[in-house]
């Protein structure tokens, strides 16, 4: 496979969402705690921190926005659960993004060992 | 503090003198060479330099780079757009990723690390924003003028 020039080919879908829910230290908290366990009330979720329900009610918004949680009636209460999946595939990405610098690190470190410019014909770099 | 998705780190090591890895990393058109890019100029600490993509079935693309820090031999930084490769689209109001490169001198050659951070600040609204924008109208005009105007550089 590829050959793939460094060009920034998107993957299928940039989670963009996810990686911008996830730079927020007190989402990544909250993240972190749904990870633990089953389904939790925005109560539990408070509990023991010093985020307010209006925080927390902000951040679940955002993360689920992204996708990362998804929210569930039961009974009078809502429960929010994480969804793991666009974690899955914001790693996907980002792992994408990793094998195309690794192409281009080739690519510099045949340039520099071998002299060969690895042009593509036809063009006048140079 | 940032996310467990907020950045990409790889290395590579060459044989050859850190010096002359600097330069392939650096002189625009050796920098070309194997990235696959034609640059309109050097790389200027603090100035943009743009070009167009080499690499056989992505000539239609573009990309710009503005450079940040040339510290000869050991770091060379730019910024970025991430995933920036419609040309039909304006990215400026996105925040860039930052892409830097050390240059480490190891036994037989040298070992050149490449750092791309700031994937966590891309904003959650960005993909509806990037269709809007690609619709085309007024309304992707006015919000990336909003965008702009809110981003803290």
């Amino acid at each position: 496979m590829s050959t793939s020039g460094r060009t920034r080919r998107a993957p299928a879908s940039p989670p963009h969402g996810v990686f911008a829910a996830l730079g927020d230290p007190t989402r990544l908290a909250l993240v972190a705690r749904l990870s633990a366990g089953g389904p939790r009330s925005i109560a539990d979720l408070t509990e023991g921190t010093a985020i307010t329900r209006q925080a927390v009610t902000k951040h679940l918004r955002v993360l689920a926005h992204a996708g990362l949680v998804r929210s569930i009636k039961d009974g009078r209460e809502r429960r929010f659960r994480l969804d793991p999946a666009p974690l899955g595939q914001a790693q996907r990405a980002l792992a994408d993004l990793a094998a195309q610098w690794e192409d281009a690190l080739g690519r510099l470190r045949r340039f520099v060992e071998r002299g060969d410019p690895p042009r593509t014909p036809g063009e006048g770099l140079g | 503090m940032t996310g467990p998705t907020d950045r990409i780190v790889r290395s590579v090591e060459i044989e050859a003198p850190r010096e002359r890895v600097w330069r392939a990393l650096t002189d625009h058109v050796e920098f070309g060479a194997w990235f696959r890019v034609q640059l309109d100029g050097p790389f200027v600490p603090g100035a943009a330099t743009r070009g167009r993509i080499t690499h056989p079935g992505y000539e239609h693309l573009t990309m710009e780079v503005v450079t940040r820090r040339m510290e000869p031999p050991r770091l060379f930084s730019f910024t970025w757009h991430p995933y920036a490769v419609d040309p039909a689209v304006d990215y400026s109001a996105e925040p860039p990723t930052l892409v830097e490169f050390t240059l480490e001198p190891v036994p037989g050659g040298t070992r050149v690390t490449v750092t791309e951070s700031g994937f966590d600040r891309i904003p959650p609204h960005r993909r509806d924003e990037a269709f809007r924008m690609n619709s085309g109208g007024w309304e992707a005009q006015v919000v990336n003028l909003r965008t702009h105007a809110q981003s803290p550089r």
